[in-house]
């Protein structure tokens, strides 16, 4: 949060997208966090991911809970709604809002304690709905707001800054979200522009629920030695598995991939995902053999990355269809849709005489 | 000796849960309701699904009061557990039903009362077979038992189960078999009917017989409710399931079966009002039903929504607390916990229905209010209202009605703004104007529970959060003159009643009982938080207020000395919080001790 208004200055040469829009009409009010955090490494992948889909400013609702993270929700597309809610509540705001209004795009940006803590339950059952949304953590397994005490996703043997060694397991959000029938698992780093723009866009293009858990080191609390989410550990520990390269309906596939290296993935809307396998055996399509994998390099203290697991068949119903809610937004739906007027009462009436 | 109580007279039946009673007692009030008596039945049943004592009260009142009166002229004791205390109430020169398969002389002996033994399980067992089938008969056979000994219409009966029934006639018939050998069996061995009896009248013409939160679910349908969220607690849960069979009927497009509202089944309470918090945000007419437990976990939510100035409705069922508490009793527990919810400085508009007739009024009232003002609006109902049917006028629809939805700008209007600031107080009545996201990037603001300057941005400037926090005050004010007054009934006494929801019933009768004995009292009933100009004056006019309400630390009181000029010795409390809807006797004689002690005379007060 920040009492500075960035000031506007667009220079004539900045590339345009379809709407005629820079990247700077996608940013937000100054950043308040430390300097080098992972958070504004994410924030500005938000800005190019939406900048590059030529999104309407207008038509993303940009919700969070309470955090570090949960303030970069201001930092990014102030021509977007926001809605900076409570504590690991933010689900429920998102489910609310998505409910009132399906036509617009939802990105829900938490923390490892807003997520994995008191907001766990929420995050669960927003799974559970595949709530339409891309929900991005930004994770560093520690509370930086209240200096420094362990995140539910801090790894055993993880020391905090001042000594102290996490005995307690993990909470991990990918194999959560993988058990509880998730249809878009991603895990990335604030440090791999590269791979984590094209999961953002991907991810706000999927129909359902879209999970991005963000290694997001934090500089001032948990970037020493001894701590298993520091910049130097995430980059050596970090696995890519699948590189996904998000191609939107307009624009042609430009990039020369080998024979057999890529396959395709078709979005609902006609978008598209290219998935280069970097490991031959991996499928991303396979939950049970994802999650395996996951839980195998966990065990060896490296992180799996990319898009990890992909459902894009439309056969998990995500909230909408499930509710069976007309395509016209219910917040859009006149009164006299709503109302079944006098007549109609008195023959509702009868039934209680 | 017995006088003859014509249409006037309660009746109690003591029965286990899950026996099938609840329908052969409504059997037994719809068909008085329908012969054009007034009647009303509350429901004491216990937190549990089957197996337990449960009890159900008829009252027939030709005058048309529908409070508890405090006596039992005709106990129907078919539960052997609660014999004892059954035999107890009945009042002096009353009857006694029971089941006489086993005679129990030396249990039900009262030398002042008439005691009725009816074999019931033995002709059951005799006529019907299965064990379920004649646990279920034998509670169908007091009815028609009842019919006889009040003179009740069987062909008017026969068509209410034939209504009930209408998809499976064949339970007409065995019900109707049922009823017929109490009904015969109480005609050849008793003077039918007995001195207590209903004759029919037409004083029900214009009325339905309606339980609140059916009636607030309907009111919410009409009031363009499109999403509704909420965790299951008694006693609210079957305002959503009302809500919901309203919608399946009346809001799901034929052809395609789409539907037009969401229904969402929440995590736990935390989430139900997180998500009637993003819907309303969003544009949408939304709500959530509660009970106590509920409104103690939305507390956070309910300060934000304060704070970030977000519409919401939520129906508050009260039981009875603290904790836990006593979940299928009644009471008004949550006055304080409602009007000041969650931390720092807070205050909601609190609406106060009576009776059904009033949930479905109110609930309109909620949500134009909620988003008029942008603010959580909290109706407070209780059990007793919610859960039991009551004797109320038609509810009447004007298709002209349209919702106000309050400051919202809409495209046009913000085109033509320079800059939109989210929270500026441009009409001088504390309410800003608000934006819906996706219409214009202009009109984008940052919603946030964290101290925020008028023009929407992040603040820990003192003067700037203060600035918001006085404005938020001015909407107060806004909102004392917009909530639903007080009704007033007197005639300039020196003694007045003050009190809310439900203990209406009671406290209309008492007053009448009350006038009978030459004790004129004022009466005024507060209908929402904050209180009006209204309240305060009739405050001051009265020497000596009685406050009545169903809770024991007084909480009315606290508010009324909290929010108003009044003096604290001017008030007096009647308390009620047995978990049983208060009534009238309690009332009457709670008010006649009050005047005849020496606390309640003028020389004291002006001493206190």
């Amino acid at each position: 949060m920040t009492f500075i208004t960035k000031p506007k200055v667009a220079h004539p040469s900045l590339p345009r997208n379809a709407l005629g829009c820079t990247r700077r009409d996608y940013e937000g009010a100054l950043s308040t966090l430390c300097a080098g955090c992972g958070h504004d490494s994410i924030t500005a992948a938000i800005v190019e991911a939406c900048w590059g889909l030529s999104l309407e400013p207008q038509n993303l609702v940009k919700l969070s809970g309470i955090g570090c993270s949960s303030k970069t929700t201001a930092y990014f597309v102030s021509g977007g709604h926001g809605f900076n809610s409570v504590h690991g509540r933010m689900p429920s705001i998102a489910t609310g809002a998505n409910a009132a209004n399906r036509r617009l795009s939802y990105i829900g940006v938490s923390g490892d304690g807003d997520t994995l803590s008191i907001g766990l339950g929420q995050f669960c059952h927003a799974i559970r709905r595949n709530l339409d949304m891309l929900y991005i953590i930004e994770n560093n397994g520690v509370y930086g707001l209240t200096k420094g005490q362990f995140s539910a996703s801090a790894d055993v043997g993880s020391k905090a800054k001042k000594g102290e060694t996490n005995l307690q397991p993990p909470i991990d959000p990918v194999l959560l979200a993988l058990d509880l029938g998730a249809t878009f698992v991603a895990r990335s780093f604030s440090g791999d522009k590269r791979q984590l723009v094209p999961l953002i866009e991907a991810g706000l293009r999927h129909r359902g629920f879209a999970l991005i858990d963000v290694l997001s080191p934090c500089v001032t609390f948990n970037d020493h030695e001894g701590s298993t989410k520091s910049y130097a550990y995430t980059r050596e520990h970090y696995e890519p598995a699948v590189l996904a390269d998000f191609v939107p309906r307009e624009r042609e596939i430009t990039a020369d991939y080998g024979a057999g290296e890529a396959s395709e993935v078709i979005l609902h809307d006609g978008s598209r995902i290219v998935l280069r396998k970097l490991d031959a055996d991996y499928d991303p399509g396979d939950r049970r053999a994802a999650a395996a994998r996951v839980q195998e390099r966990m065990s060896s203290g490296e992180y799996l990355t990319g898009l990890i697991y992909l459902d894009a068949s439309g056969e998990r119903p995500e909230f909408h269809q499930v509710s069976r809610t007309p395509e016209v937004p219910l917040n859009s739906l006149p009164y006299e849709a709503l109302t079944p007027g006098a007549k109609a009462l008195e023959k509702i009436l009868a039934r209680y005489r | 000796m017995t006088t003859r109580r014509v249409n006037d007279f309660t009746i109690k039946i003591a029965t286990v849960n899950g026996t099938g009673s609840a329908s052969a007692n409504t059997l037994l009030m719809k068909s008085i309701f329908r012969s054009g008596v007034p009647v009303m039945g509350k429901n004491f049943f216990p937190s549990n699904i089957q197996g337990l004592p449960t009890w159900y009260e008829i009252r027939v009142s030709r005058d048309g009061h529908v409070a508890r009166s405090g006596r039992v002229d005709l106990m129907v004791a078919l539960n052997p557990e609660t014999y004892a205390r059954d035999v107890k109430e009945v009042a002096s020169g009353g009857f006694l039903v029971y089941d006489s398969t086993w005679p129990r002389p030396a249990l039900l002996s009262r030398p002042d009362i008439t005691v009725i033994g009816v074999p019931l399980a033995q002709m059951c067992n005799e006529r019907f077979s299965g064990v379920r089938t004649r646990i279920l008969m034998k509670n169908i056979c007091y009815a028609g038992v009842l019919a006889a000994l009040l003179s009740l219409d069987l062909e008017r009966i026969r068509g209410l189960l034939a209504e009930t029934y209408a998809k499976k006639p064949a339970l007409v018939e065995s019900n109707m078999q049922a009823i017929q050998l109490g009904y015969d069996y109480a005609r050849q061995h008793f003077e039918c009917p007995l001195p207590l009896s209903v004759e029919p009248m037409d004083r029900t013409a214009g009325h339905i017989m309606i339980d609140g939160n059916t009636a607030a679910a309907l009111g919410c349908v009409y009031a363009g409710a499109t999403v509704a969220a909420w965790y299951p607690i008694t006693p609210s849960t079957s305002l959503m399931d009302a809500f919901k069979s309203f919608c399946d009927r009346l809001r799901v497009d034929p052809e395609t079966g789409l539907r037009r509202f969401a229904f969402i089944q929440a995590e736990d309470e935390l989430a139900a009002i997180g998500m009637v918090l993003g819907a309303s945000w969003n544009g949408a007419r939304s709500f959530t039903a509660t009970s106590g437990p509920g409104i103690s976990l939305m507390n956070e939510f309910l300060g934000l929504a304060y704070y970030a100035e977000v519409p919401a409705v939520i129906f508050d069922i009260q039981r009875v607390g603290p904790s836990t508490g006593m979940p299928t009793r009644t009471q008004q527990g949550d006055l304080m916990a409602c009007a000041y919810a969650s931390h720092g400085d807070t205050r909601h508009v609190c609406l106060y229905p009576a009776n059904p007739e009033e949930c479905f009024y109110m609930a309109r009232e909620a949500f134009d209010l909620a988003e008029r003002l942008q603010t959580p609006v909290m109706v407070l109902s209780d059990l007793d209202i919610g859960m039991n049917d009551w004797m109320c006028p038609d509810l009447e629809w004007d298709d002209a009605y349209r919702p106000d939805r309050g400051k919202v700008l809409g495209l046009e209007e913000i085109l033509k703004l320079e800059k939109f600031h989210r929270y500026v107080d441009k009409d001088g009545d504390g309410i800003p104007w608000r934006t819906l996201p996706g219409v214009h990037p202009k009109a984008a603001y940052f919603t946030r529970g964290s101290g925020h300057t008028q023009f929407g941005a992040y603040t820990e400037d003192s003067a700037d959060y203060q600035v918001v926090l006085d404005r938020l005050l001015r909407k107060w004010d806004t909102a004392k003159k917009r909530v639903p007054r007080p009704i007033a009934d007197g005639a300039g006494s020196e003694l007045g009643i003050v009190s809310l929801g439900s203990s209406d019933s009671a406290i209309r009768e008492a007053l009448a009982v009350l006038r009978g004995r030459g004790v004129a009292i004022d009466y005024l009933r507060v209908r929402a938080f904050p209180f009006g100009e209204e309240v305060e004056r009739f405050l001051a006019a009265h020497r000596l207020s009685f406050v009545v309400e169903q809770n024991r630390d007084a909480q009315l009181r606290s508010l009324l000395t909290l929010e108003t000029a009044v003096e604290k010795a001017k008030l007096r409390s009647l308390l009620h919080y047995s978990g049983l809807p208060v009534s009238s006797s309690f009332i009457v004689e709670g008010v006649l001790a009050e005047i005849a002690s020496p606390a309640a005379q003028p020389q004291d007060i002006a001493h206190a």
